[in-house]
């Protein structure tokens, strides 16, 4: 098994290459990626039907408390109780609009509720590590959760993820669909990263790390971090408007 | 233009957030006209990619893009168009649903598909054509420009029940994923 040593190198000759801001999607140091990745380029295609549109979310989907990952169950979730908040706009501004955020995390001592997840770290029997809300009219979407512990994985000897929650998010457009990871300031684990690193332009990679917002944070109850996410532009006109689905 | 956000990979534990009951049923299996959309996720050694997510979004049996909510708590009468799907660990994915129609006159029918996976930096595009009309089939910008070989990875093979189309990351019959235009230029 590689070592970290091996990976900072291989993470620094990559850097080295110019990158764009989208993650490297042929990223060796990220071992996974080695066979998963397309060699062939991306062929470009004007979007036609569908793909002009994206699914429609509503609140026959989402229950309002499925926002708070800390009510999930009987008692309290243990770590650091968190709000996490921001807007969902397009590459053009536009707020996305009664749209299906989800997230996904580990609990706070790093270790995810799924039996894959073998890190010998506690399960918190009140924190599942799971949400989902709709965006509202302005874009805004805001969940209550405990902030998720870094964690062990299996890259390479001593290869830690810096702490993470998964977001999944839908525009208006199918071809605006993100699945990404947001992040916390500071944390030191960042240049050790693989998938972090994967995306090498620096100014890019900083997109992906929530602020810390003290107007956020609640005096005796928990910590503010806002993070706005901006998926890429519509094809369809600004004249094309339309009452979406709520 | 603001910069967009860089997507990351779904990783291993996709399944506590992106699961939800009937999420590959876009019609229930007993509806006179449900098909099987299925298929096998490989990768470059041609072996199977057990912790894939595969989405599909297509209009209905008349071509009309229905845009109906209910797609994670499905009531069972509603067709909203999409559906989301884990491989299992032998790489097999599969839907319930019913066959697009084509969106206008001359049109080839196809089925949006993303694909997310552990090792997979970013999610794909790709589309899923219906095999049967060989006229829209010729005469669809996407298949026309492509070879022979690569134009067959986007076509979906008719089976008894079903259609099959196979997603393969990399190597040979590697899949024709896609780009649009407003994606490549967030990222020029």
């Amino acid at each position: 098994m590689n070592s970290q040593a091996d990976i900072d190198q291989e993470i620094a000759a990559a850097a080295q290459q110019p990158g764009g801001p989208q993650p490297r999607i042929d990223y060796p140091p990220y071992r996974s990626s080695v066979l998963r990745h397309p060699k062939q380029p991306l062929q470009l295609i004007d979007p036609e039907s569908v793909e002009l549109w994206a699914p429609a979310f509503g609140h026959r989907d989402v229950a309002d408390d499925e926002a708070d990952l800390t009510i999930q169950h009987a008692g309290t979730p243990l770590g650091e109780r968190i709000v996490v908040t921001g807007r969902v706009l397009d590459g053009d501004g536009r707020p996305v609009a009664h749209q299906l955020v989800e997230v996904w995390q580990a609990n706070a001592a790093g270790r995810y509720r799924h039996q894959r997840d073998q890190h010998p770290a506690p399960h918190d029997p009140n924190f599942t590590g799971v949400g989902r809300c709709l965006t509202d009219a302005d874009g805004t979407y805001r969940f209550q959760t405990i902030k998720p512990g870094p964690y062990p994985w299996r890259n390479h000897l001593n290869a830690w993820r810096p702490a993470h929650i998964h977001f999944s998010l839908f525009g208006t457009d199918f071809t605006q669909r993100l699945v990404t990871q947001m992040y916390f300031p500071g944390d030191p684990l960042f240049r050790y990263d693989p998938i972090y690193q994967s995306i090498t332009d620096p100014k890019s990679r900083e997109l992906l790390i929530a602020q810390y917002d003290h107007d956020l944070t609640t005096p005796e109850w928990n910590t503010g971090y806002r993070w706005d996410i901006v998926l890429t532009g519509t094809h369809r006109t600004p004249l094309d408007t339309e009452d979406d689905n709520s | 233009m603001s910069a967009a956000v860089p997507g990351q990979t779904v990783g291993p534990f996709f399944h506590l957030g992106l699961e939800f009951p009937q999420m590959n049923e876009l019609v229930p299996p007993g509806n006179p006209r449900a098909v099987r959309l299925h298929g096998r996720v490989t990768d470059g050694a041609g072996d199977p990619v057990p912790d894939a997510v595969i989405e599909i979004w297509q209009a209905d049996p008349r071509g009309h893009v229905v845009r109906q909510a209910g797609s994670l708590r499905r009531d069972g009468w509603t067709f909203t168009g999409w559906g989301r799907a884990a491989t299992d660990p032998d790489g097999y994915y599969q839907f319930t649903t019913v066959e697009p129609g084509a969106t206008g006159p001359g049109r080839a029918p196809f089925v949006a598909v993303t694909v997310f996976a552990r090792g997979l930096l970013d999610r794909l595009f790709t589309r899923a054509y219906l095999p049967d009309d060989a006229a829209a089939l010729a005469a669809d910008p996407l298949l026309a420009a492509l070879g022979e070989e690569r134009r067959a990875t986007l076509l979906t093979r008719r089976v008894d029940q079903g259609l099959v189309f196979d997603i393969r990351l990399q190597g040979e019959g590697e899949t024709v994923f896609l780009t649009y235009p407003r994606l490549r230029d967030a990222w020029a």
